[in-house]
């Protein structure tokens, strides 16, 4: 052999490819739709997700390839050097025409009736590709719609079988449930031994939700009821509304993504007839007082380490299905929605006199679990169902569409006593890591006595999977660590089943990003969308004037007059909670 | 709380040789469905709970076994009857009528394709071409095969198999 030169190998091979005439060069490997982004060209997709790898089933994106016999497709098949690509000719025309009327042909498309009117994908791309008749008959195999659970239900004949809901509910959130069954006509995404949701390990998350192009899976729609209890003059109707809902609420009605609109959200709700106005921030800063004591006195006595928190109900279901023997690592706080709940219709029942049973307990929620949360037999701390309903930021949405009120011009206006005052602590509830921070932020001055040198606790924030965090609490060292998405968690709850974590305390949320990622936010929620709800929620915190649970002085009031002590008996009764195991199928 | 199915419990025995299946086949490529015919093979046809148990001890998600069971034509998830009918709906059988054979066998066993009849005796399937077309309308029972159908014969037939039950019972 001759002299080998050797050169040192370049870091990244390039390839250069001409997409209908445009030259551009990428990164050996990248895939032709991504390819033809940078050159200004969005090759229509269906199956394909931001946020989920690519699948190649929908046959929506294929391109022509100089060369090559087959049409290939677009979000699957990567870039050579040299590659001559044609994503515009007529018989790439014609197969995506096909693609899409084959999909408008099965099952039942009638769109002035269906959950996803006007924001699915389908309908744009028939839209955008000038779809005016359909050359196929249109083939109806019956399959029921499943509406038996209380936050999800499934309409089968409205799936296009993409497939982007088994990828979220079987590897982003682990939950297993969701997976193609049957074969052919048959085919449906369905739960497994033809159960319905109710009946198997779904946590009602509806991450499935925010996967799904169209309108074959939604939450359960229960505006109905509030709009008849609100035209009740015998009821007093009160309502609640979570830390995210104040930073995407604006987002579903036609503002900017991540737009604060705390004081239009109570505008509006005030307009619509509800009696009080209440945030659930409050009870956010009374989960803190009570998580927080709670984990002294595990630190203190020995007891179950490391605590989880439990504000997240997907999250709760989650474990009691999937890792029923570490129970007792659960806060036995309940969430603040539920906590909200039981001293509406106890506390504030009292104090204002009204009989607990025309009190109708509404809350607005990110939340898709929070639906089921409220009907769980352990959460009638009043003898009644603590809250009547949840609507998700989406049922709330369509209401305030529907009233027609002009929500981005509504004025602001101020939350009601006495569960109207929180703390920037209450808000960052929204985000993953929120809770934790929050948390530390009142065990660190309980403990120590001393201020918070800084509010800010920057390693629990942010989108990364696990975040861990060592605090100092005067010599005694805390070790805490974040999860979001039910993945990360069970990475976490495997290493804490091993024993050896090290942990002591530990944040859960069930969604992607927090609540602000919940199954009942405006869709879309990428990845995209819910960095810029995170970044609102911190910003709203900042703007706070009491950023401290433990300052806020209506939770001091509630003790004093009602409560006594955290942890005490009052607060067994009414705040804490037990949990269920449940089988895994 | 009462949402959800308990688990079921199998018999040691059902256990015992679930898990020899399983831990013969557990390494190799293609495990989940290879297991599920091997355990089809022992016990007919592919229950509930024999799904959730093997599931469990490959370590996945019974959705994902249920989605195998029920995509394979040779897998079943429900029980099978004592014979089992196949009636060929390819081209040529069609054209010949498969519709209405398939329809007088649904009349006289009063089952629809894909199930069985309360007595255990027969299951309805649909398959394609059976190599016969010379004489479509055709179908087969187990491995014998039919042609030239009609109501009547098809009748006849189903109560050949009928009475077989009934002779063999007294
Ligand atoms: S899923 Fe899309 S195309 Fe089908 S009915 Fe709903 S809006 Fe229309
Ligand atoms: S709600 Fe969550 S757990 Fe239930 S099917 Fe959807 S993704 Fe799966
Ligand atoms: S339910 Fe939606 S996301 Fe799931 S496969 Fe059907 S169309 Fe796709
Ligand atoms: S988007 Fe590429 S195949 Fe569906």
């Amino acid at each position: 052999m001759s002299a080998v030169q050797l050169k040192p190998e370049p870091e990244v091979a390039l390839a250069t490819v001409t997409i209908d005439g445009q030259k551009v060069t990428v990164e050996e490997g990248t895939t032709i739709l991504e390819a033809a982004k940078r050159v200004g060209i969005t090759i229509p997709t269906l199956c394909y997700h931001p946020d989920l790898p690519p699948q190649g089933i929908c046959r929506v994106c294929v391109v022509e390839i100089e060369g090559s016999f087959l049409l290939q497709a677009a979000c699957t098949y990567p870039v050579r050097d040299g590659m001559v690509v044609k994503t515009n000719s007529p018989l790439v025309r014609e197969a995506r025409r096909m693609a899409v009327e084959l999909m408008l042909a099965r099952g039942d498309h009638n769109c002035p009736t269906c959950s996803r009117n006007q924001k699915c994908e389908l309908q744009k791309l028939a839209e955008s590709l000038g779809i005016r008749e359909n050359r196929f008959e249109v083939v109806r195999v019956p399959q029921p719609k499943d509406t038996s659970s209380p936050s999800i239900v499934r309409d089968p004949e409205k799936c296009i079988l993409c497939r982007r809901c088994v990828a979220v509910c079987q590897e982003v959130q682990t939950a297993g449930v969701l997976f193609p069954t049957g074969r052919g006509v048959h085919t449906e995404i369905a739960p497994p031994l033809g159960r319905d949701l109710a009946e198997v390990a779904c946590v009602n998350c509806g991450q499935c939700i925010l996967a799904c192009p169209v309108g074959a899976i939604y939450e359960k729609d229960d505006t109905d009821k509030v709009w008849e209890a609100l035209a009740d003059p015998t009821k007093h109707v009160i309502v609640q509304t979570a830390p995210a809902v104040r930073v995407s609420l604006g987002e579903e009605l036609g503002m900017p993504t991540g737009s604060i609109t705390t004081g239009k959200l109570v505008s509006a709700l005030r307009r619509m007839g509800f009696d009080k106005v209440f945030d659930t921030d409050f009870t956010a800063d009374l989960t803190i007082i009570e998580e927080g004591h709670e984990l002294l006195h595990r630190l203190k006595t020995g007891g179950t380490l490391p605590m989880v928190t439990s504000c997240s109900p997907g999250w709760i279901k989650f474990i009691e299905h999937n890792f029923p023997e570490l129970l007792d690592h659960l806060s036995t706080c309940k969430s603040p929605q539920q906590m909200f709940g039981a001293l509406a219709k106890t506390y504030y029942a009292k104090k204002t006199g009204i009989d607990p049973k025309d009190i109708f307990s509404v809350s607005i929620m990110p939340c898709t679990a929070k639906k089921f949360e409220c009907t769980r037999e352990e959460m009638r701390a009043s003898e009644y169902q603590d809250v009547d309903v949840v609507l998700t930021t989406r049922e709330l949405g369509r209401m305030i569409r529907e009233m027609g009120l002009d929500f981005p011009s509504l004025p602001d206006s101020e939350y009601d006593d006495p569960f109207g005052i929180s703390t920037g602590a209450g808000v960052i509830f929204g985000a993953t890591g929120g809770v934790m921070e929050a948390a530390l932020r009142t065990v660190y001055e309980v403990v120590t006595g001393k201020e918070l040198p800084s509010l800010d606790f920057h390693p629990v924030r942010g989108l990364e999977g696990i975040k861990e965090a060592e605090v100092d609490l005067d010599g005694t060292k805390v070790k805490v660590a974040v999860a979001h998405g039910l993945s990360n968690a069970r990475a976490l709850m495997e290493r804490v089943k091993k024993g050896d974590s090290g942990y002591h305390f530990i944040e859960v949320m069930c969604c992607p990003g927090g609540c602000i990622g919940g199954g009942g936010q405006p869709i879309p929620t990428t990845l995209e969308t819910r960095r810029k709800r995170v970044e609102s929620i911190y910003q709203a915190d900042k703007e706070l004037p009491l950023r401290k649970s433990h300052d806020n002085p209506a939770i001091k009031k509630l003790y004093e007059d009602f409560l006594k002590e955290p942890l005490g008996e009052m607060s067994h009764e009414l705040l804490h909670t037990h949990y269920v195991r449940r089988p895994l199928v | 709380m009462g949402c959800c199915k308990e688990a079921p419990a199998l018999s040691a025995e059902v256990d015992r040789q679930l898990d020899e299946v399983v831990g013969k086949h557990k390494d190799q490529p293609g495990a989940l469905l290879e297991i599920l015919h091997e355990v089809q093979r022992i016990f007919g046809y592919l229950s509930d709970d024999v799904l959730i148990a093997v599931s469990k001890k490959l370590g996945i998600r019974t959705s994902e076994a249920y989605g195998v069971a029920t995509f394979y034509s040779l897998l079943s998830t429900k029980p099978k009857g004592k014979n089992i009918i196949r009636v060929c709906v390819s081209g040529p059988c069609h054209v010949m009528g498969s519709d209405t054979i398939l329809q007088s066998i649904e009349d006289e066993l009063q089952i629809g394709v894909g199930e069985t009849t309360s007595d255990g005796l027969f299951t309805l399937e649909t398959t394609s071409c059976l190599g016969v077309c010379s004489d479509a309308p055709a179908m087969m029972i187990n491995d014998k095969v039919y042609g030239n159908l009609t109501k009547e014969k098809v009748r006849m037939i189903l109560r050949s198999y009928a009475e077989v039950k009934e002779a063999s019972v007294s």
